[in-house]
């Protein structure tokens, strides 16, 4: 495993180098340590390395990831995995504000809980939250599925498109056009499938969960609907 | 039998006028605000209100044909590995792939790429026609974040993080079902048909110090190696500047209300945002305030039309300008010889804003293939490099009659406005007086 020191070396140097790693080096395992916070650590990365983070981090950890797989043995700021296009994010603590905003794909694993705005306008990510999750999460939720072990804060999945949202605990309110769905036989597998990868399987049973999604009122603009707006 | 006392003739309310008794029936009748494509249609101090001086006794003019007037500008030079070094200062304004039909993008990218400037995405992603025909593109980082991912923003020339637009500022925006068609829905992972929200604000930061993050997480991603644009509408142009700066743009992009949108509702484009004229000082006086003019270029839009509205904007202090309605007309939008089709439409060559219908007869703003056949990309990229290298002749000669052997030599001094409120806008005197009202008090 290569070791590198945040502190001593630099967030520059960090990315550079593992944006030269393009999948053409067995030099796959990193672990990176004395973050202190740091802003940005490991983005833009595309190719299929293990990377671990010890320690917490500040805003956009992983950002627009490709391909790796990253731990974060810590908790993460703002804006973890935001836009992930594949791979794996796990972050062992709690993540802050806009967790997987806009993510295209991959899946990202919070086991602690989750701010406000988790998975604002996603776009085909996996999130699995092992705790709670804030108010205004899924907001304009485009595709992907969000699975939430604990209790859901406010106005969850407004104006949500075609994202599905499974949440096992209560959720506080739902977000204009967002509504309980049925849970069919293929939802029971997706979860099954999700709560495995997610590292849950042992927490949670797929029956537990209740199904969110879009009533798909909003759709097209109706003036009788202005009230929802 | 008539009276032998003369009547007092139908007088209409200026108030209540034919044009906003229309609106309220309208309104009345359908129970939806107007939604258009376009800029402001109402009179606004403008760069017509303003006249070089020329050259006198005291300034010597260059030789039209024979001095040199370099056109040239840099931009990025801040923190950027790889500045943008474009021929000239006029670049097109981000236009999404969406609210534009492919062949129309690829028009803008040939005769942009002709005429040596740059072209910028919009609210839809990276198209192939755009990418392969633009020498040098910026990609829009927007709210939205349609499209967005990280291999695009690699093979961009630029990131231009929106944070408004001048038709618009402080809102999203709205692409009706009609066009969307199967490949902008899935540009953009949404269902076809169905009416895309576009944010307002960004969903992963709020705030000018979480945008200095953001712009540090952009870097990283592209290894330093792209300019970085924040564009804002004409709302507080000195602040959003100076915070624009702060937050480490290199570029800052000011569009005034006059600037064009896809489709959004007509009492927000007219009644929200400044005027481009007022707003250039502003932002000029925030980047001096900072001892940042020149070293974070200043890129205005807004109702630029002609070589002389570009030679004005770059005397008040901006390094370049983008064009888009007048990019748009130059492909043939609302040209008069498809007047019947604008007929059929209800309305005139000159007046069809109703760019979001995808009805567009010239195929430039619909998605429907038998509309945007009608549209040749290689006449279209033609005719706009013809109109830039015209608008930046334009540009030289004014620059050249006022000695200036650079457009970015042109300055404030060389102006003069013909009206006090353009005066006190632009900051330049009111034409035959020294009077800058607000600044030196009486004539």
């Amino acid at each position: 495993m290569q070791t590198f020191d945040l502190a001593a070396r630099g967030l520059r140097e960090l990315n550079q180098t593992l944006h030269t790693l393009n999948g053409t080096t067995n030099q796959t395992a990193w672990e990176i340590v004395n973050t202190r916070g740091s802003h940005a650590i490991a983005v833009g990365v595309d190719a299929p390395l293990d990377i671990t983070v010890r320690g917490t981090t500040g805003y956009y950890c992983a950002g627009m990831n490709k391909q790796a797989t990253i731990r974060v043995k810590g908790s993460t700021g703002p804006g973890v995995a935001e836009n992930m296009m594949s791979g794996t994010v796990i972050v062992d603590g709690d993540a802050s504000q806009y967790a997987g905003a806009t993510g295209r794909g991959g899946l990202l694993v919070i086991k602690g809980n989750a701010s406000s705005r988790c998975g604002i306008s996603m776009k085909g990510i996996d999130i699995v939250v092992h705790g709670n999750i804030g108010h205004m999460s899924a907001f304009m939720a485009q595709s992907g599925n969000m699975v939430v072990l604990g209790d859901a804060g406010d106005a969850l999945g407004d104006s949500l498109y075609e994202a599905r949202l499974f949440v096992r605990g209560s959720v506080k309110s739902l977000g204009a056009d967002c509504i309980e769905k049925e849970m069919r036989a293929e939802h029971l597998e997706l979860l099954e499938d999700l709560l495995r990868r997610g590292e849950a399987d042992a927490k949670a049973k797929p029956e537990e969960f209740r199904r969110y999604g879009s009533a798909r009122k909003l759709y097209n603009f109706n003036i009788d609907n202005a009230d929802a707006y | 039998m008539t009276s032998e006392f003369p009547h007092t003739p139908p007088r209409k309310s200026y108030t209540f006028s034919d044009a906003v008794n229309a609106e309220i029936r309208r309104a009345a009748a359908t129970g939806i605000y107007d939604i258009r494509g376009g800029g402001t249609k109402r009179f606004l101090p403008h760069f017509d209100d303003l006249l070089f001086l020329g050259a006198s006794i005291s300034r010597y003019p260059l030789e039209g044909y024979r001095e040199k007037c370099a056109t040239d500008v840099w931009l990025g030079t801040r923190f950027a590995k790889k500045p943008i070094h474009l021929d000239i200062p006029v670049t097109i304004a981000g236009m999404s792939f969406g609210a534009l039909s492919g062949p129309a993008k690829e028009a803008l990218g040939r005769g942009a790429s002709e005429a040596g400037t740059s072209t910028t995405t919009g609210d839809g992603g990276m198209t192939e026609e755009e990418r392969g025909h633009s020498k040098t593109l910026i990609y829009q980082y927007l709210p939205s974040r349609y499209g967005m991912n990280p291999d695009d923003l690699r093979r961009a020339d630029a990131i231009e993080v929106v944070v408004g637009q001048g038709a618009k500022p402080g809102g999203g925006g709205m692409l009706l079902g009609q066009k969307i068609s199967d490949r902008v829905a899935m540009m953009r992972n949404l269902p076809k048909g169905i009416d895309q929200r576009s944010a307002c604000r960004h969903p992963d930061w709020t705030g000018p110090d979480d945008l200095e993050i953001k712009i540090l997480e952009i870097r990283e991603i592209t290894d330093w190696e792209k300019p970085i644009y924040v564009k804002v509408g004409g709302a507080r142009p000195y602040y959003d500047t100076a915070l624009a700066v702060k937050a480490g743009a290199d570029v800052v992009v000011l569009d005034g209300m006059q600037g064009g949108t896809a489709a959004t509702q007509d009492v927000f484009i007219e009644h929200v945002g400044q005027p481009i004229l007022a707003c250039i000082p502003q932002a000029v006086k925030a980047l001096q305030d900072l001892g940042m003019h020149r070293k974070v270029q200043l890129i205005v839009s807004g109702g630029i039309r002609t070589g002389a509205d570009v030679a004005k904007a770059m005397a008040l202090g901006a390094d370049a300008v983008a064009i888009g309605t007048a990019a748009l007309v130059a492909l043939g939008d609302n040209d008069p010889a498809l007047e019947a089709e604008y007929q059929k439409l209800q309305t005139t060559a000159g007046a069809y804003d109703d760019w979001h219908e995808g009805k567009d007869p010239a195929g430039i703003t619909t998605q429907d293939p038998e509309l945007y056949k009608r549209f040749d990309p290689v006449l279209g990229g033609r005719r706009l490099k013809n109109y830039l290298k015209v608008m930046t002749l334009e540009a030289q000669t004014i620059a050249r009659a006022c000695g200036k052997n650079h457009l970015h030599n042109l300055e404030p001094e060389d102006l003069c406005a013909l009206t006090i409120e353009a005066a006190a806008m632009a900051g330049v005197p009111l034409a035959g007086t020294g009077w800058i009202p607000g600044r030196n008090g009486g004539f």
